[in-house]
């Protein structure tokens, strides 16, 4: 994708939330990659996942270490192919690398928004999406993706917005949280909000962030993301240096861990952690239904490919199915592939061969 | 699962199958096909009677196929039933030389009948003579273009004759609203369990 830089919409228009709380004016920061067409018909939204940002693809600067987090996928030739889309990665509303959120400064009060920053939904995302699509001129989306949290968000842009989306791409996702995946996200939030340096979330007063919780929380989600099976091949029973009966690093898994932990409460806000998992909660489509999501799909029009991953058990094709049921119960296009892959969830970022001809052979039956 | 697998990308062959298929498929109906293979014959419904519908394909390569044809496929176990359908909700269920491959043949033939209005069963005869000649006198398990494997790499476990499948439907009260046997392309009307390569039912619960 070559060097890429990030853009700023500024919406001076209040948003309405799900909850009812008001947003007088938000930030939107964003990245493009391609041309948008003539007919601008050729757009793809990218929504990403509870740590995911705007910076899809590419890179800001040749000595970045690693490129935009999705960058095996969208690019020149690539499945996601920029010569022929126009593809919009977007930080979702309340996230922390520059559009408004918890982090971000209040214009009302000069400071952190902090804990008073709102809670945000799925449905609020879509619904901030589309004011971007408008910022930019596009009526209609050719297609959005996303995997996990970022498939709710594209399932969610057929439900709220049939008409703007011709395709949809729900990849390891699930039409709501089950009691099991929301528990995780409960004791994530646990170890954030009971860490000393947490102060109700305006930490940011304190000079301080709550690293340990945040640490333990990122910890536990990449125990669920992978499968027992790839940690069993990754790192096994191996040790570091030999067992040293101490609770110290000893095992491999352990460093992979605690790395995987640091490295994050580095780079990413407590407060938007904690909202990006309520926003996962939450998300439950049918509620408004009496738990049919058929009657939530009723208004959709999009053309679908579900995927899932075989050792994904976070969001395990089970979900995925309930959503193609509830598509083929509107009788509209659909076709789901359960992928064979060891990655459990983490699956959807790899560039497994076939996951990738399926991306591939949809996107390029896609008319623009 | 469908092993007669036929490669889109060359030159279309006129398929006599394809064409019968087309003739029981009501215009612009609703159409599951079983073990859809690449999905060519969803395509030929689609482009000649304008059907609308799904494939269900188990096989990877098969499936994105499928994809690449531009029908709708999903990925299931048919050994699994059909419960993700419901009762009477498809014009037509096709299951076109598959039901030789299926461990349930029962079961999956009963929930054709029970998801679609009607069926059609297509399946290689086994009666058919020069299956025959090639046990009786050949000693040897059929191989054919109808049959192209070998008795040990073969994913058929349930081949039946054409009499077999009539008696099936007698005993389980499967109504044969049609059924045309074909040798070579060419339809088959006297003696078709000795001289039909290829048997097709159009079936209705009875």
């Amino acid at each position: 994708m070559g060097i890429v830089s990030a853009q700023c919409a500024h919406f001076d228009v209040p948003i309405r939330l799900k909850s009812g709380e008001m947003l007088p004016q938000f930030d939107l920061v964003y990245e493009t990659y391609g041309t948008l067409n003539a007919e601008r018909s050729n757009a793809v939204l990218v929504c990403h996942a509870l740590s995911g940002t705007h910076h899809v693809a590419g890179k800001y600067a040749e000595t970045d270490k690693y490129p935009g987090w999705w960058d095996n996928l969208v690019g020149p030739g690539k499945p996601l192919d920029t010569n022929k889309f126009f593809v919009i990665g977007v930080n979702n509303l309340g996230g922390c690398h520059g559009s408004s959120g918890p982090s971000s400064m209040n214009p009302a009060t000069g400071k952190p928004w902090g804990a008073t920053f709102p809670v945000v939904t799925v449905e609020d995302w879509v619904q901030s999406q589309a004011l971007l699509l408008d910022h930019l001129g596009i009526q209609q989306l050719a297609a959005v993706i996303g995997g996990s949290l970022g498939g709710m968000q594209a399932l969610e842009w057929t439900i709220a917005f049939p008409q703007r989306v011709r395709h949809a791409l729900v990849i390891a996702s699930a039409p709501n949280l089950t009691a099991q995946n929301m528990a995780f996200n409960e004791v994530a939030r646990q170890a954030i909000i009971t860490d000393p340096e947490f102060y109700g979330g305006d930490y940011y007063s304190h000079d301080t962030v709550p690293r340990r919780g945040l640490r333990i929380a990122r910890m536990l989600g990449h125990i669920t993301y992978l499968s027992d099976d790839v940690m069993g091949e990754k790192f096994g029973r191996k040790l570091k240096d030999g067992i040293k009966y101490s609770f110290d690093v000893e095992f491999e898994m352990e460093s992979y861990l605690r790395y995987q932990g640091d490295k994050f409460a580095g780079e990413f806000d407590a407060n938007t952690y904690l909202r990006m998992t309520r926003a996962l909660d939450y998300y439950d489509p049918a509620s408004a239904f009496d738990g049919r999501l058929s009657a939530a799909l009723k208004s959709a029009k999009a053309k679908f490919l579900v995927l899932s991953f075989t050792s994904d058990w976070r969001f395990s094709p089970e979900r995925s199915k309930e959503i193609v049921q509830a598509l083929l119960d509107n009788e509209l296009n659909v076709s789901y592939a359960e992928v064979t892959a060891a990655h459990g969830h983490d699956a959807f970022l790899m560039p497994d061969k076939h996951y990738h001809d399926i991306l591939r052979a949809y996107l390029h039956g896609i008319e623009v | 699962m469908q092993y007669n697998v036929n490669n889109t990308n060359k030159m279309p062959i006129f398929r006599q199958d394809f064409a019968i298929i087309a003739s029981w498929v009501p215009f612009s109906g609703k159409v599951l096909d079983l073990g859809c293979g690449d999905g060519a014959l969803l395509k030929f419904l689609r482009d000649s009677m304008e059907a609308r519908g799904y494939g269900v394909e188990k096989d990877d390569r098969n499936w994105l196929s499928c994809l690449k044809n531009g029908i709708n496929v999903l990925q299931m176990d048919l050994e699994a039933g059909l419960s993700g359908f419901d009762d009477q909700s498809f014009d037509t269920v096709i299951l076109s030389q598959t039901l030789q491959a299926m461990h349930h043949t029962e079961d999956i033939v009963q929930e054709m009948l029970r998801v679609g209005k009607e069926a059609i069963v297509t399946f290689p005869n086994f009666g058919y003579w020069l299956n025959r000649l090639q046990i009786a006198v050949g000693g040897h398990m059929p191989v054919s273009d109808d049959l192209p494997y070998q008795w040990y790499d073969t994913p058929n476990v349930h081949l039946c004759t054409i009499q077999d499948f009539d008696n099936f439907c007698e005993n389980h009260r499967i109504q044969i609203l049609e059924r045309k046997v074909i040798t070579r392309g060419n339809e088959v009307h006297a003696l078709a369990n000795l001289r039909g390569a290829l048997a097709m039912y159009r079936l209705k619960a009875g």
